[in-house]
């Protein structure tokens, strides 16, 4: 097998070393082979590139500052903390840089509805907006249980015009949501788009997703050079799909820094799972003996996910990044601590990577760590007063 | 060539439509279902192994999976007790990728074959990925049943039919399984145009519902392939002799054309 790039072009079979492919039913193949050759078309032309960026400017706000934690880095013992603010993105976090280019893209392939699915829901807010803004319909899938954890998120997707489905056998949480997303799909391909929120699923998702992440990288590398004038040594991002780790790592992949994703300990796929095929890719994934699909458990639905990207199964497996797990408890500790020392309230996803460096705190004393703050605390305020009652 | 190949290929030669029921393995008494439908007049049968996340399946065979993985229904547990039967038809498996892939694609294909499997269908293996599986399961015996789709185009529908094994499994209609009241016009075009590109037994399966549906389509195809409408008898019932009652019927309706 011809070695990838890292983080390059995995080619028209979507392969990241072993992982990867287009494993979907016949019926939605040549979607997906028309899908890829729509983006690699519209990837290289000026004028599709130009008006995604002009969007990501005046709609979504980008580019996205970077901060320099001072009371952060002094309270974990001299550590130089510098955040990447995708809280600070319309919507509120960084799933709008995909939402916006894939319906783009599906207004230039002439399809007129968009389906997705969603956990916590930020993927679905961001894809009902996507719709809203360019006058495509809208149908979001969300896991029952989710659609009560989430009441607000729910209540914003349809004040979007979104319909808002529930996904109610199995677990009824994200990948059940992922399910019922890829079976209507199946019944609607022809003048439907699947708008996948993460770096997952069949070819070309995981590479198409990363592409449109990457802005977030170019603009991560550029900033930390400014304010360090290098390169930060670390790079952590929270992975549960791995959407924004995708699109950090995706800016510094050829650079001498080390690259670490964070998952749940409750849905370590990368750390706790084995190869497996599920949602139309070959990847990590929690499974029984059998090759059941388990269930994830994480304090944060947008991290309750079995499976992981194929792409971050290839950089585990080849070296280039690590996959470490924090606890809840050390989640609920971060979300916390970065409320009170810096003003910001990060969303529960991204403070499992602040609560990998607060663990890490004394082997990275005196040294510069970037972290892709990739949403906003908002949507779970109100389950965190429930658990600090 | 395969024991379901040969089975459908002689039911064609002697001009008879075939009729391959679906059931879901270990759901209720499944084995006893099987027989009662080979008995009423099933030229092979189809065992689905139950799986956590079926995306290609609609909501009877969605939950007949539950309940089966519920009764603790497993891959190795259900290929065992398939080597125990003895209905006098071909058998063919139906499961996920995942499965096989957990089991091994080489082990998967020798133990179908120890225990009388001739096919497998795996619905989110398509062509493109198929190298693998088909290649331990063409070394096995065992006939790698692939999918034709509405929305594949002719190029494509050549090289499936070039690949497959068994038969080709026509898909009816844009969507996932479940029975429809009447049978969508992509059904007979389908069919139709498989026809003219192999000379593989050519079976429509997903959305036939009805005997009428399933004989309207045998207008064009050789066979159909009849799953939710069995599975949702043996969900209500847990009868096979009501499952072998309903198979009956969709037995008569293609023999009388």
């Amino acid at each position: 097998m011809p070695d990838v790039p890292v983080m390059g072009d995995p080619g028209p079979t979507g392969r990241f070393g072993r992982f990867g492919g287009m494993f979907v039913p016949e019926t939605l193949m040549p979607a997906c082979i028309e899908l890829e050759a729509a983006f690699r078309d519209a990837w290289g032309d000026e004028s599709f590139r130009s008006e995604l960026d002009a969007l990501l400017q005046h709609y979504a706000g980008r580019p996205s500052p970077m901060t320099r934690c001072e009371r952060l880095g002094a309270e974990l013992g001299g550590v130089t903390v510098l955040l990447k603010r995708e809280d600070l993105n319309h919507t509120g976090s960084h799933k709008i840089n995909n939402v916006l280019g894939q319906a783009l893209l599906a207004k230039r392939m002439g399809k007129r509805r968009l389906v997705a699915e969603t956990g916590a829901g930020q993927h679905g807010v961001a894809t009902a907006t996507a719709a809203a803004l360019l006058g495509q319909e809208c149908t979001v899938y969300m896991g029952e249980v989710d659609m009560a954890r989430q009441e607000l998120n729910v209540f914003r997707m349809r004040l979007l015009g979104a319909e808002v489905k529930p996904a109610s056998s199995g677990s009824r949480t994200l990948k059940d949501a992922v399910n019922e997303a890829m079976r209507d799909w199946v019944a609607t391909v022809e003048n439907t788009h699947y708008c996948l929120g993460s770096v997952m699923g069949p070819h070309p998702y995981p590479w198409m997703v990363r592409e449109f992440h990457r802005v977030l990288g170019i603009e991560a590398r550029r900033q930390s050079i400014e304010l360090l004038g290098d390169v930060p040594d670390v790079v952590v991002a929270c992975v549960g799909g791995g959407s924004n780790a995708a699109g950090i790592f995706s800016g510094f992949a050829d650079d001498r820094c080390e690259l670490v994703g964070v998952e749940p300990a409750g849905g370590a796929a990368v750390g706790g799972g084995v190869p497996g095929i599920v949602h139309g890719m070959q990847s990590f994934l929690k499974q029984d003996e059998f090759g059941q699909v388990e269930e994830a458990a994480s304090i944060s639905a947008g991290l309750d996910y079995p499976g992981v990207g194929p792409e971050h199964a290839h950089l585990a497996a080849s070296g280039r990044a690590t996959y470490p797990s924090v606890t809840d408890a050390e989640v609920i500790e971060a979300f916390q601590l970065l409320s009170r020392t810096e003003g910001i309230i990060p969303a529960l996803e991204p403070a499992h990577a602040i609560a990998w460096v607060s663990r890490e705190r004394a082997s990275l004393r005196g040294r510069s760590v970037l972290v892709n703050l990739s949403g906003r605390g908002d949507k779970d305020v109100a389950q965190m007063m429930e658990i600090l009652r | 060539m395969s024991a379901i190949e040969v089975a459908l290929r002689s039911a064609r030669d002697a001009g008879r439509k075939t009729l391959v029921p679906y059931l879901t393995g270990g759901l209720g008494d499944w084995t006893t279902a099987l027989a009662a439908a080979a008995d009423a007049g099933a030229d092979a049968v189809e065992v689905g192994i139950p799986f956590s996340d079926p995306v290609m399946d609609g909501p009877v065979i969605q939950q007949a999976n539950d309940v089966a993985l519920a009764a603790g229904a497993t891959p190795p547990g259900i290929l065992d007790r398939l080597a125990t039967l003895d209905i006098g038809v071909p058998l063919a498996v139906m499961t996920y990728a995942n499965l096989v892939f957990r089991f091994g694609w080489e082990r998967f294909a020798s133990r179908c074959a120890a225990v009388g499997v001739s096919g497998a269908i795996l619905p989110d293996i398509p062509l493109e990925e198929v190298g693998a599986w088909a290649d331990a399961a063409d070394t096995a015996g065992v006939a790698t049943i692939l999918l034709a789709a509405p929305t594949t185009p002719d190029e494509r529908l050549d090289a499936i039919c070039a690949r497959g094994r068994g038969f080709l499994y026509a898909v009816g209609l844009l969507g996932i399984t479940g029975a429809r009241d009447s049978l969508a016009s992509s059904a007979k075009v389908i069919a139709a145009r498989a026809k003219e590109v192999t000379d593989l037994p050519v079976l429509v399966g997903v959305g036939i519902g009805t005997p009428a549906a399933a004989a309207e389509v045998c207008e064009v195809a050789d066979g159909v392939v009849v799953g939710s409408a069995f599975v949702r008898r043996m969900l209500e019932t847990g009868s096979p002799d009501a499952v072998g009652e309903l198979v009956a019927e969709f037995r008569a309706a293609l023999d009388a054309g």
